[in-house]
């Protein structure tokens, strides 16, 4: 399979915090979410690829290029969605558009058009006078307008209504039908990602936790319940992350089939959702430390 | 064609597609040779994941069920009856085993249950 985005061994270090040599692969024709907990290093990821941020070490392909010496190019096949507005608040949608449309070679105005009338944006209105749903779409529209073949996108949904948001997961379930393009997109609302994410990332305090299909990883791991007095030191070590009441605990497990062996029929076994992975695994150790 | 996904499902969601298209084919409600929906197309209908409508294609077919023709989509198999007729008595002796397990962890004898499966034939 092709990779249209490879990060391998990206590094950046700032006073308080680094990227610590991260990677992951991006498959074309696929979307990929991008999640962690505030401040995990998503937006300095998404910067180091569109190269706002000079990267210390590492390397960034796209589209089998090198981010940097081919910036150019490869800024002419992405189309590049901002987490704020970065549009001129006073400009209406059809005058901003004319001062960004000349800076792509493969601009066109007939695809703009086509997606003001999807989205039902008003061109004469000031972008001031839209609500942060019709920004959003704006800013999609801006972005898809030169037929980018892959899109990045940070964290397009935050602060929006679920029904904003389903339209937009919408619009990129439309986007991929045509299987040369591919999206990638930093959320920390990670319902967005249950349906129609096909690969997840997971970046905790500066590392990788995880990059997998969504498919194998919500096949595989799983949220273990029981009583406490199953857990000792050997079998708790099978757990990512624990949590005990009075009644019980409740622990994520990476396997489904070996924490089934280990407890045999003295548990049971539910179905994480991505939240959950994200919950257990950046609060786990501080659930265990509180307990012992 | 009709496919519902139930998300609480313990059944993988690639599963419940495989099941359902499956059934389609061998009670004939999909005849041979009609055209399935891409799996792109697919995928935005349930909205799901490419890569769960995907596998579940190249698990039909690796079963036989399906065709894939490059550039041109899946379709149903063209399959003789006797294969068909097979592949359906799999799926009942998988079910039947289901039943004697569930009976076996209850202690049900072997008589007790073919007493329910007699009555159960006449009745269903």
């Amino acid at each position: 399979m092709e990779n249209i985005l490879e990060v391998k061994k990206l590094r950046k270090s700032f006073k308080n915090f680094a990227l610590d040599d991260i990677s992951f692969t991006l498959p074309k024709g696929y979307i990929m979410g991008f999640i962690g907990p505030n401040g995990a290093g998503k937006s300095t990821t998404i910067k180091l690829i569109m190269n706002l941020l000079k990267k210390e070490s590492g390397h960034i392909n796209i589209f089998g290029m090198d981010h940097i010496r081919h910036e150019r190019e490869i800024k002419n096949r992405i189309g590049f969605v901002y987490d704020e507005n970065h549009f001129y608040e006073e400009l209406t949608l059809r005058e901003m558009k004319c001062i960004i449309a000349p800076f792509y070679k493969s601009w066109c105005d007939k695809l703009f058009d086509k997606y003001m009338k999807i989205f039902k944006l008003p061109a004469n209105k000031k972008i001031k006078e839209l609500s942060k749903g019709m920004k959003m779409k704006y800013s999609l529209a801006v972005a898809l307008s030169h037929d980018p073949e892959l899109l990045i996108m940070d964290e397009p949904t935050s602060g929006l209504d679920p029904i904003v948001r389903s339209e937009l997961l919408d619009i990129l379930s439309d986007l991929i039908q045509d299987e040369n393009k591919s999206v990638f997109f930093s959320t920390h609302i990670t319902s967005d990602l249950d349906k129609v994410a096909d690969y997840v990332t997971f970046i905790h305090d500066g590392s990788i936790i995880l990059s997998a299909t969504k498919d194998d990883i919500l096949d595989n791991y799983g949220i273990v319940k029981g009583g406490t007095d199953l857990l000792n030191d050997h079998t708790q070590k099978a757990f990512i992350g624990i949590r005990k009441n009075i009644f019980g605990f409740e622990g994520l497990v990476d396997d489904r089939v070996k924490a089934r062996n280990l407890f045999k029929d003295n548990i049971i076994i539910d179905k994480p959702n991505l939240e959950d992975i994200m919950l257990y695994t950046v609060r786990g150790n501080q659930y265990a430390q509180s307990n012992h | 064609m009709k496919i519902l996904i139930l998300n609480s499902s313990n059944e993988p969601i690639y599963q419940q597609i495989v099941h359902q298209l499956k059934e389609g084919i061998l009670k004939g409600r999909l005849a041979a040779g009609s055209a399935l929906p891409s799996i792109r197309g697919l995928a935005r209908e349930l909205h799901i994941s490419v890569i769960t409508t995907k596998r579940a294609y190249e698990e039909l077919e690796k079963e036989g069920f399906i065709e894939t023709v490059p550039g041109k989509g899946s379709f149903v198999a063209v399959q003789n009856r006797e294969l068909l007729r097979k592949k359906g008595l799999a799926i009942v002796e998988e079910k039947l085993a289901e039943a004697v397990s569930a009976g076996k962890s209850l202690d049900i004898s072997c008589e007790e249950l073919s007493k329910m499966l007699h009555q159960l034939y006449k009745e269903v």
